[in-house]
């Protein structure tokens, strides 16, 4: 269902004066109360008065993560502590973490933009919504649960991990949408059959997949293993979490709360603004937010927008499922690898489950790739040669891929991370020093 | 006359050979013949057990990944040639031995080899033609 009509199905010409005037509030409120933006617009010799047109957001400088970063704990906040009432903040896997506070007011846009995803994912009032995503400072968990208020769905607050008890919820309280990573997903429907259930016996109709990348091979593995309709949900901690865009069942890409956030595609060495169908780094800027609203925020996202209308009606633009991120691309003897490419020849292989591990060293002066592969039993046999041929073939179907020829390694089922979180596939051994 | 073996996956880490071992024990399964091929990155441990079925579902519930296939258990003389003379009837009709181990028994005074082939079933009429003493299921249970 479509959650809330007048938003998302809007005409491009009203939409665009409401972008206008929400971004020159922002760019007011940030340059008034955010001293760190205002050095930074000031450095840049912008102010309000030059924001005419949509496009004139080109003029102002972008916000890295280590600005929000050198921010760090509250400085980023639009407003005085008395109107913040939630505080998350980014995992901080790469250092410190960002921190995102959140007025009333954001709290109540962030329910409404997971309403709105819950709507595009066949969510009805009667449904039972199985949250498993990680309920704390990472905004998955309660964000989805904000989202679930708002539309008025019973959530099931059962958060990450146990997975035992995940699955004891899904067979007695019968829960209709999962909320969790793709890898976690995989993992409940392999420890479903390895109890002895299917399908037929749990009642999800669809899940709300994100906070890692996956491909439309895992969704066709999730879709046949738990019965469902596989969605991608897209977000962020800097700029709210999980919902700023959402797929529908049309499956033809993410549609953004643009109402909300305003969406740009750019050249992520240059800078230079891209076109609709050009494929770059996406940046957003918040339209609404009060706590901590961010200008024109490098995501590190690699994707492409769409302006068409879709056929479920909405309007909101749309973003491409996220290929890679311009951080995590690797870089194997000049030639750029994204994770994804290689889970994608993976899931060509019969017998292969997509859990996988790519590691790269440089033993002398070239790089070596070595990708680490869960054996099963149609890929195991009782004799070396024959599992070092799997291994070649695997390899080579890889090289088709991605151009280079990587090392294959059989490992035991069960034996590589499935994550909770976000499942870590990369590995880098190379001392760049 | 064939014989099941049982193969387990064993990775190169710490400990998957003892951990094997240790399900069988704890099972009360016993080893009858056991042999492990390796490369640099892996092995894998052919056994012949007592009880192949009850093994296999041991082994898988302890996360190992296991598979089942066929081999030939010959006696041989327990003596110098005994066993080239074997390989000798194999080898003049072009019958390649993927791989071989041994054993001996304290109850038959001859060597016993396990033998899987690339022709498994030109290979064991061969063998029988030439009076080869083949070993059964029934047989390794008795050793």
């Amino acid at each position: 269902m479509v959650w809330n009509k007048e938003a998302e199905c809007m005409e491009k010409e009203e939409k665009e004066n409401l972008q206008l005037k929400r971004l020159k509030n922002t760019i007011k409120k940030t340059y008034e109360r955010v001293p760190f933006y205002r050095k930074k617009l000031d450095e840049a010799g912008v102010s309000v008065e030059d924001i005419k047109t949509l496009k004139d957001i080109e003029k102002l400088p972008f916000t890295e993560k280590s600005d929000l970063r050198s921010a760090y704990p509250f400085k980023t906040f639009a407003v005085p502590d008395d109107e913040i009432v939630e505080i998350h903040t980014s995992s901080g896997t790469t250092g410190k973490p960002t921190v995102s506070g959140y007025t009333k007011k954001d709290i109540d846009i962030w329910g409404e933009i997971t309403a709105r995803a819950i709507g595009m994912a066949l969510g009805e009032k009667h449904d039972k919504i199985q949250n498993c995503y990680g309920y704390g400072l990472f905004t998955g968990g309660l964000g989805i649960h904000h989202g679930a208020h708002k539309f008025g769905a019973t959530v099931i607050p059962i958060s990450a991990g146990n997975t035992k008890k995940q699955i004891e919820i899904l067979l007695d309280f019968q829960s209709t949408i999962i909320s969790c990573t793709p890898s976690y997903a995989l993992y409940l429907a392999e420890s479903l059959e390895n109890e002895g259930y299917g399908p037929e016996d749990i009642s999800l109709k669809s899940g709300i997949f994100g906070a890692e990348m996956w491909t439309e091979e895992m969704r066709d593995e999730l879709e046949k293993r738990l019965g469902i309709t596989a969605l991608n949900i897209y977000g962020l901690t800097e700029i709210i979490g999980p919902g700023v865009a959402q797929e529908c069942p049309e499956k033809n890409g993410l549609h953004i709360s643009d109402d909300h956030f305003y969406p740009e595609i750019i050249n992520s060495e240059t800078g230079e603004v891209l076109d609709y169908g050009e494929k770059g780094e996406l940046v957003l800027t918040t339209l609404t937010r009060e706590g901590s609203p961010v200008i024109r925020f490098r995501t590190k996202d690699i994707t492409t927008l769409r302006e068409e209308k879709c056929s479920c009606g909405r309007t909101l633009v749309r973003m491409d499922r996220i290929t890679g991120r311009t951080d995590d691309m690797l870089k194997i003897r000049g030639v750029l690898i994204f994770p994804s490419q290689i889970e994608k020849a993976l899931l060509k292989i019969d017998g292969i489950s997509p859990n996988y591990q790519i590691i790269v060293s440089r033993p002398e002066y070239l790089d070596e790739v070595e990708v680490k592969v869960e054996a099963s039993r149609e890929l195991f046999s009782d004799e070396i040669k024959e599992m070092e041929s799997v291994e070649n073939k695997i390899a080579s179907v890889i090289k088709k891929e991605i151009g280079l020829r990587v090392e294959v390694t059989l490992s035991e089922p069960g034996s590589l991370p499935r994550s909770e979180g976000k499942a870590i596939r990369v590995i880098d051994n190379r001392n760049f020093e | 006359m064939s014989v099941e073996q049982i193969s387990v996956f064993i990775e190169n880490k710490e400990g998957r050979v003892k951990k094997a071992i240790n399900t069988l024990a704890k099972s009360d399964i016993n080893i009858r013949a056991l042999s492990v091929a390796d490369s640099t990155k892996y092995g894998i441990l052919r056994l012949i057990v007592s009880d192949t079925e009850r093994t296999i579902k041991a082994l898988e519930d302890d996360g190992f990944l296991v598979k089942k296939n066929e081999v030939i258990i010959v006696k041989v003389p327990d003596e110098p040639n005994g066993l080239n003379s074997v390989l000798e009837i194999l080898d003049q009709n072009k019958i390649n031995v993927e791989y071989i181990y041994a054993f001996i028994t304290h109850k038959v005074d001859q060597a016993v080899v396990v033998m899987r082939l690339e022709d498994m079933e030109n290979g064991k009429k061969l063998l029988k033609s030439k009076n080869a003493e083949l070993l059964t299921e029934e047989d390794i249970k008795n050793l």
